[in-house]
């Protein structure tokens, strides 16, 4: 069992794909102008990466290991397309939101990486809670994300919802820049330098961009894909 | 002519796919370091993304909505976009070594990448003809072209200054980055005006 709790906790704290591998930028950094678009990301690629998961850990004995990235990829693909049919029908105003990033969960890293590293080589119940702790992870740190930007510049935090808390009374002038693409640059850069502070710079291995260091480049050098 | 100019350039300076739109951030930040490899990898992508464009289009309008297939789009996209890039990169390899040299490492690297896949569902959502959506396709394949190396030209000179321990690396990047995009910001509006 406890085996089990360190496989979900894994993705949550230790493994933190955003913000501590940092997999993933370009939906983290796009969709997270608001606190509740980033939790939506986080919960449809979430439930991508659960049902992926568990889809390739049964059928690993099956896929042939020179083609396994693009069964990976259509895998993957058919789950997005189900997850966005039901994003379409029952939350429109997510859907809106989200756009084109959406289906974009197809060639999001963490999910093809996932399913390379973890679900092609363990059982389907842990490929499952694998996948759930990571995709908390991934929702945890788009929330978060999300939410620095929302109360720095809207003011709010949760607007959309019946939980909305309005702080405009208490900020003054709400600095509209965060909810645009530069700000989603700022706060992510800031957050990752906090984490190095708290950390004194032991978390986060990857010291800079790039395919060498990339804990996905297994994946993507098989894949001829990259991130 | 006008709304192809139009299209052209707001997808080169006002809907600047690294900058505003946050597609293709990997490799934004993971080969801007040198110019040669910027430009390399800005090259081998505008050429993937007209190439995919040039081959989803006529697959979508032509095979998909006519049978009710259209919900496929997601699956047959990333297949086609995957199975094109390595067919290019045999091509060149056979018949153009020199070109391969110079963009085939590159090519690999971006069958996934999200700006690919990404140009080929906006020209589909935004209804565009086939012409303006190889318009579009190459306006932001230049865009990518132009952030990479205008940002490269700011990392060079991230790597002399002095940065405080915990910013240094990822955090100070990523916040050089952001300031890149506050002065395309700037060009909000200009591409309305100049063809107006």
């Amino acid at each position: 069992m406890g085996k089990r709790l360190k496989i979900l906790t894994n993705g949550i704290i230790k493994e933190n794909p955003v913000l501590v591998l940092l997999l993933g930028t370009c939906p983290t950094l796009a969709t997270t102008s608001m606190a509740i678009n980033g939790l939506g990301m986080g919960v449809a690629a979430t439930v991508v990466l659960m049902c992926s998961n568990l889809a390739i850990s049964l059928l690993k004995k099956i896929i042939p290991d020179k083609v396994r990235i693009p069964c990976y990829i259509v895998v993957i693909a058919g789950f997005v397309t189900v997850v966005q049919f039901l994003v379409k029908a029952f939350a429109q105003d997510l859907d809106k939101a989200l756009g084109i990033f959406l289906p974009l969960i197809v060639v999001n890293c963490i999910i093809l990486g996932r399913a390379e590293m973890f679900a092609s080589k363990n059982g389907p119940v842990d490929s499952v809670l694998d996948g759930l702790g990571m995709g908390l992870g991934f929702t945890l740190a788009l929330t978060l994300i999300g939410s620095v930007r929302e109360i720095l510049g809207a003011g709010t935090w949760m607007s959309g919802t019946p939980f909305m808390v309005d702080l405009t009374g208490i900020l003054s002038t709400p600095m509209s820049i965060f909810t645009l693409a530069p700000g989603g640059f700022f706060v992510f850069g800031c957050m990752i330098a906090l984490i190095n502070k708290l950390t004194k710079g032991k978390a986060i291995k990857k010291k800079e961009f790039g395919c060498a260091n990339c804990p996905n480049a297994s994946s993507c050098g098989a894949a001829k894909g990259g991130c | 002519m006008k709304e192809m100019m139009i299209i052209l350039f707001s997808a080169i300076l006002t809907e600047n796919f690294i900058l505003a739109k946050f597609m293709g951030i990997c490799p934004f930040l993971g080969v801007s370091k040198k110019l040669d490899s910027a430009v390399g990898m800005s090259v081998a992508v505008t050429f993937v993304m007209a190439m995919a464009t040039a081959v989803t289009w006529p697959i979508y309008t032509y095979l998909l909505v006519p049978n009710g297939l259209d919900y496929l789009q997601t699956v047959v996209f990333i297949l086609v976009i995957a199975a094109l890039v390595q067919l290019v990169e045999i091509i060149l390899k056979k018949y153009v070594p020199a070109l391969h040299k110079s963009l085939g490492i590159y090519l690999p690297l971006i069958t996934t990448n999200c700006a690919v896949l990404g140009v080929t569902m906006l020209n589909i959502s935004k209804e565009l003809n086939f012409a303006e959506s190889m318009v579009n396709a190459v306006g932001a394949g230049l865009g990518f072209l132009l952030a990479m190396v205008l940002f490269c030209g700011v990392r060079q000179r991230l790597e002399d200054i002095d940065t405080p321990e915990c910013f240094k690396g990822i955090p100070i990047t990523l916040i050089a980055a952001s300031i890149v995009s506050v002065s395309f910001m700037g060009f909000g509006g200009l591409v309305e005006g100049l063809f107006k």
